[in-house]
């Protein structure tokens, strides 16, 4: 374990999202959030979905931002920060970063249209996903970022679908800049958050933000399972820089997917007794997939 | 300067004098040459804003949300299925106070798919906390968005300006359109309260709990309630800069010694006031009080107008399924409780889809309620097409 002076090295702290929200002990989106406005710095305006973000850290008259922060629906951020983009352009006003927001069930559902709007119309606009693989916010339903086999309480019996590539779909819209990242590498988000708001137009980034709560593991651990689904080759991390996938991290010594399985409630089914069912050698495959296509 | 002009283009051009920043929309009939006529202006220069060409009226609305909360002027047009995929983004900006300004053309709501005119589509958002003026005619379309912009700046109410689609949208008339001055001495620019801007970091759409939420309604309601002066003065300013009457909250025809009083709104009026001239030639003392603003409903302008009446009828070319007519129900809310003893209020739905409202039809409805009120019916109704059991 890195000691904690030299984890936090050259890592940007500003309590733009500041202390005092009411996010779960060891909240993985919290704590993205909070990387992420910090690396961006003042200038910023957070275009923030409907979600637990919005709840956590928006409830009239305690909002936990000292940037400028516009919560409308669950679906629109990147939609409302577009119109906030042309108004600065209109105006003659800026340069300002515009940061539009929401969970995996905003970006990857119900907001997708909007999300692809807006990167085929091009707006310098960063979009970020933070993606805790269900809709926690309501209590743990599946979402199409829920991965296979994990248990939400709309997929009792466990998720049939794969999880839906965002990352690439983002990619295909021709955008200059789309990077994966988790919350457990802090320098990694902010680099990556840093290196997407110097570049003009639309950018993605789509950070993995682990949920005690609804995946069943100790908040202590978030860090841990982060590191654990990069490790088995779950969560590729990697940036696309204008169509070539590129800074792929590579897996120094690559786990079973047991390994990240097992410390999760929500895959507590796919083990009888401690023994794997048949599910574990399909999400092994994913993770063997990811592993080739990547070369992680 | 008087032309021949469609109305959609003289909506457009009147838009563009209006100096909005940001302008999104997406197409949908019969609002389409109001934002291709809009593009076209912003395309040759004559406008400086941005177009926001979008993937659906969603995210037209959810784009002038934003560019409004960043203190742009903003501006959308939409009708029928696009004002109802909006509706969300329409609540939205009302409750958010962002004075946008959008066309409705209005237009029926599917099923089954109707391209054609009636108002069902702008009543469906009645409640949202909107300021909705109805134009009657071309002229007073494009007067209405001068005055709504204005009334919209100055209440932070988003206000939409409702026109029959086809018939108003698509019909070319004389439109005087003003000269770029005189709306610029009309209209001064837009000057936001709340923002967002690095510079004065605050949160604008922080969710309210149930101790903050129900004031926030109530606040809503009484700035509706309170816009009735501005949209008044707006209007009077408007008549005496332009030399029209445009606007204002209730217009009356041949009401006074009216036996038959008839309420609607929108271009039926038109007809209405000729089958009103034509039943004066015949000895019959027919009258109208158009409906210039919906919301806030002009209580006291009806009650007022009407207080002698004792037969009233009222057309609307909307419904709220399983109640009736809806215009009527405001209607008959105006006159106090005690009053409506022996006073008939009948209720009228015509014009359905497109369906045409004749003179004729009108004449039908007239004498009809001289003999005795009708409680609610459709006018212009096809029996022959409607089975038994469907009766």
């Amino acid at each position: 374990m890195m000691e904690q002076s030299k984890y936090l090295e050259g890592v940007e702290k500003k309590d733009l999202f500041a202390h005092g929200h009411r996010a779960c002990g060891g909240c993985g989106q919290a704590l993205a959030a909070r990387l992420v406005h910090d690396a961006a710095g003042e200038n910023t305006i957070a275009c923030v979905a409907t979600g637990c973000l919005e709840v956590f850290s928006s409830p009239y008259p305690d909002p936990a931002w000292r940037i400028p922060f516009l919560h409308s629906l669950f679906e629109n951020p990147a939609a409302v920060a577009s119109g906030v983009e042309a108004a600065y352009k209109a105006l003659g006003k800026g340069p300002v970063n515009i940061i539009a927001q929401g969970g995996d069930g905003s970006t990857a559902d119900i907001g997708f249209q909007c999300i692809s709007g807006m990167f085929e119309r091009g707006h310098n606009v960063l979009y970020v996903c933070y993606d805790n693989e269900a809709y926690m916010n309501t209590g743990v339903q599946r979402s199409s970022f829920t991965p296979y086999g994990a248990r939400t309480t709309t997929t009792p019996t466990g998720n049939k679908t794969r999880k839906k590539n965002l990352p690439m779909i983002a990619a295909d819209h021709g955008i200059p800049y789309v990077a994966t990242a988790t919350v457990d590498d802090f320098r990694d988000v902010q680099k990556k958050v840093k290196k997407a708001l110097a570049i003009e137009g639309p950018k993605y980034i789509h950070i993995l933000a682990p949920c005690p709560l609804g995946w069943g593991h100790p908040g202590e651990l978030t860090v841990e399972v982060c590191r654990l689904a990069k490790d088995t080759g779950l969560f590729p991390v990697f940036e696309i820089v204008n169509g070539k996938v590129t800074n792929v991290r590579r897996i120094p010594v690559k786990l079973p997917v047991e390994e990240y399985l097992k410390v999760q409630g929500r895959f507590k089914h796919l083990f009888k007794k401690g023994v794997p069912t048949e599910e574990v050698a399909v999400i092994q495959e994913i993770a063997n997939q990811n592993i080739e296509r990547f070369n992680l | 300067m008087l032309k021949q002009i469609e109305g959609s283009h003289a909506v457009a051009r009147v838009v563009s004098e209006c100096r909005p920043n940001v302008i999104s929309a997406y197409p949908i009939t019969p609002q389409t040459h109001i934002v291709e006529e809009l593009a076209t202006i912003v395309g040759n220069g004559e406008l400086e804003a941005e177009f926001v060409n979008v993937e659906s009226e969603f995210s037209a609305a959810s784009v002038v949300l934003g560019a409004s909360a960043a203190g742009a002027r903003a501006y959308t047009a939409t009708t029928s299925q696009g004002l109802l995929l909006m509706s969300e983004v329409i609540y939205c900006i009302a409750g958010m106070r962002l004075p946008i300004v959008l066309t409705c053309a209005n237009r029926a709501i599917s099923a089954p798919l109707s391209i054609w005119n009636d108002q069902q589509d702008s009543m469906a958002v009645r409640d949202a906390g909107w300021i909705q003026l109805h134009a009657e005619d071309n002229q007073e379309a494009a007067d209405l968005h001068i005055q709504a912009f204005k009334i919209a700046e100055k209440t932070f109410l988003p206000t939409m300006v409702c026109m029959d689609g086809f018939i108003l949208t698509h019909a070319f008339e004389p439109v005087d359109i003003p000269e770029q001055k005189e709306v610029d001495d009309f209209l001064p620019p837009f000057k936001p309260k709340h923002i967002v801007d690095p510079r004065w970091p605050r949160g604008i759409g922080l969710f309210a709990d149930p101790r903050f939420y129900m004031e926030t309604r109530y606040i809503l309601h009484r700035a509706l309630e309170k816009s009735e002066e501005t949209i008044k003065e707006v209007s009077s300013e408007f008549a005496k800069v332009f030399g029209r009457d445009s606007g204002g909250f209730i217009k009356t025809y041949k009401l006074k010694e009216a036996d038959v009083a008839i309420v609607s709104m929108g271009s039926v009026v038109g007809t209405i006031k000729d089958m009103i001239d034509q039943l004066e030639e015949e000895g019959k003392k027919v009258g109208l009080l158009q409906i210039c603003c919906y919301r806030p409903f002009p209580r006291h302008e009806v009650h007022k107008a009407l207080e002698d009446k004792m037969n009233i009828v009222v057309l609307e070319k909307c419904i709220s399924l399983g109640r009736g007519g809806i215009l009527a129900s405001d209607v008959r809310w105006s006159f106090p409780r005690a009053e409506k003893k022996d006073r008939n209020i009948s209720s009228f739905v015509a014009g359905l889809g497109g369906r045409n409202i004749s003179v004729d039809d009108l004449r039908y409805m007239v004498e009809k309620v001289e003999k005795e009120p009708a409680e609610f019916e459709f006018l212009g109704l096809k029996k022959e097409l409607i089975a038994e059991r469907d009766m």
